[in-house]
């Protein structure tokens, strides 16, 4: 089985993330880039599978700058067979629409049986991308898992709804993203990390992957960014160390402002 | 003016969601509000009165006997079919799980554009829509617009207000079926929700939140008493989840839920940037943390060092004996 896993680079959530309030990007200087922390646990699935069955092929793909080749290493030294990283400056800017119709092409090339995904990015948190990329190639899609079951046609798992869970399955090839639900990446090891630097890293461009230029494969209406405003920054308000009578001073506060 | 859909969130036993009057004040105003609804066969027409209620002009009453069996496309299919018959210049949808697998594969079923958890949307001049975003935890507020064309919208639950006029609904149904070999079936639907009589977290007024400072799930049952004496919702950190005091559908954070209410108060939460990322637009914050140091008093207006275990039971108290 060949299984694809999606990862994403993002601005680390332990820092302080901000936006370029000119273009509306994100700025990718100003905190440490890592890879998602969800894309990590949807590779740690594919592992878990490939430590369980042999013959299963793990290719990790991700599309950005260059600045992604160190995330698509750090997939190949937790276990990934390959990576293949979309690097193409039309792409800068993408939306939704364009990177899933991009990463669908990447996936039809490399044949896989099931993509595996994060549920949403910690930057973006759209949460869309897996089931457009599903739509783009025909295929059944599970997004939002809390437990995965692989078996050689088939993939099931449970979802969360508003009012429950959801048990279902599809068959492969097939789309899945999942969540928190699912368990922790591994950490590289140092045999990972010193073969990691022979395992493959192919990087394709948009003419690489048959697609035209970005501008024309985009679809019809693309969502841009008109403006962006940072929201002044909260400040600390009173602070008081409880000598007894805390309780009260806070109910006090709470009805002198009409919040309770 | 131009018609705007709006797809209807509905209970397995299909009650309308509380998603929906959010939704259709969001349609009506961008144009003509069309609530399209999918059920069972023979019971799509009687939400009409409902939806008229809440603002419905029209209301499209697909039905389906695939409802249940297949995951999302029923949904996908009628949506499809309803922008057939009232052509439209958006298409806003939940920004749940479900309903962002409905609008990605919509949009690029019908080669639209997709806006994804608007929490405001309002037209432009040149009748372009508008829709503004809450980005990086509330850090940032961005506008965001589609060139050209139909555009799809995803909107967060709780985020809008508005109420619409109501009006008198006209009701059209119509029968949808699907290509099931595309999309994922489903095996069972558990409810477990427990019946609740507290407020739901995204859209609740109040929110008291634990951390992992109540020390145990025992001790959680604070939060929730507080959280009782003021009619709130119960919410955590991910360190609270983490060591299993209470279920994940309770997390405020960068990976739980986004939440924007009125009062938050965070007992025992040291205030990890990612727990702030899903609170910091708060009216009003409270904090209540031992630890003088802790980063949640940065954002606090008003934020007491002490036990919690003393000022709760204090304030819970002082609550109670004004209620009286």
């Amino acid at each position: 089985m060949k299984i694809v896993v999606l990862m994403k680079q993002v601005p680390d959530t332990w820092g302080e993330r901000t936006l370029d309030v000119t273009t509306g990007l994100s700025d990718r200087a100003a905190t440490d880039a890592v890879i998602d922390e969800i894309g990590e646990r949807a590779l740690e699935v594919a592992l878990t599978h490939r430590d369980a069955v042999k013959g299963t092929e793990v290719v990790v793909v991700s599309m950005g700058p260059a600045s992604v080749t160190a995330a698509l290493r750090k997939g190949l030294s937790m276990g990934a067979d390959s990576a293949i990283h979309v690097l193409d400056d039309g792409l800068v800017g993408a939306d939704a629409w364009l990177t899933s119709k991009v990463l669908a092409a990447v996936v039809a090339r490399s044949g896989a049986d099931v993509v595996v995904a994060g549920n949403e990015s910690t930057d973006g948190r759209g949460g869309v991308v897996p089931a457009m990329i599903a739509e783009h190639l025909g295929l059944p899609h599970l997004s939002f898992l809390n437990d995965v079951t692989l078996t050689p046609g088939e993939v099931s798992g449970s979802r969360s709804t508003d009012t429950g869970t959801l048990q279902a399955h599809a068959a492969l090839p097939a789309v899945i993203s999942i969540t928190e639900g699912l368990p922790e990446a591994r950490f590289p090891n140092f045999k990972g990390i010193m073969t990691a630097k022979k395992k493959p890293l192919e990087v394709l461009s948009l003419a690489d992957l048959g697609l035209a230029a970005a501008s024309t494969v985009a679809g019809n209406g693309r969502s841009v960014v008109v403006s962006t405003v940072q929201r002044p920054a909260r400040t600390a308000g009173t602070k008081t160390i409880d000598e007894g009578n805390a309780g009260v001073e806070l109910a006090e506060f709470l009805v002198a402002g009409r919040l309770i | 003016m131009t018609h705007v859909l709006a797809l209807i969130d509905l209970s397995p036993s299909g009650e309308i969601s509380n998603t929906a009057p959010g939704l259709l004040a969001a349609a009506a105003a961008l144009g003509t509000p069309v609530a399209v609804t999918v059920t069972a066969p023979g019971v799509g027409s009687v939400l009409g009165g409902q939806l008229g209620a809440l603002g419905a002009e029209i209301v499209f009453a697909a039905e389906s006997e695939q409802l249940g069996s297949v995951l999302i496309a029923p949904q996908i299919e009628a949506l499809a079919a309803a922008v057939a018959a009232y052509p439209s210049s958006a298409i806003l949808v939940s920004n749940t799980s479900d309903g962002r697998d409905i609008a990605g594969r919509l949009a690029v079923r019908l080669n639209a554009g997709l806006v994804i958890d608007a929490v405001a949307v309002r037209q432009a001049d040149d009748s372009s829509i508008l829709a503004t975003h809450s980005v990086f935890g509330g850090a940032y507020i961005v506008e965001s617009t589609v060139t050209g064309g139909l555009a799809v919208v995803t909107v967060r639950p709780g985020a809008i207000d508005d109420r619409a006029t109501p009006a008198t609904a006209t009701v059209a149904t119509a029968t949808i079926s699907v290509d099931a070999a595309r999309f994922a079936a489903i095996d069972s639907i558990a409810d477990t929700a427990v019946e609740s009589s507290r407020p739901e977290l995204r859209d609740a007024s109040i929110i008291v939140s634990g951390g992992r400072g109540l020390g145990s799930k025992e001790n959680f049952v604070l939060v929730e008493q507080l959280a009782d004496a003021l009619g709130a919702a119960v919410g955590a950190s991910r360190a609270a989840v983490d060591a299993g005091y209470i279920a994940q559908t309770a997390q405020v954070g960068q990976t739980g839920i986004t939440v924007s209410p009125n009062l938050y108060i965070a007992l025992g939460i040291s205030g990890a940037i990612q727990h702030r990322a899903g609170m910091q637009t708060a009216k009003t914050i409270v904090a209540i943390n031992k630890d003088a140091d802790a980063p949640i008093f940065d954002v606090a207006d008003f934020g007491i060092v002490g036990d919690v275990f003393k000022v709760v039971p204090q304030l819970i108290d002082a609550i109670n004996a004004r209620a009286k």
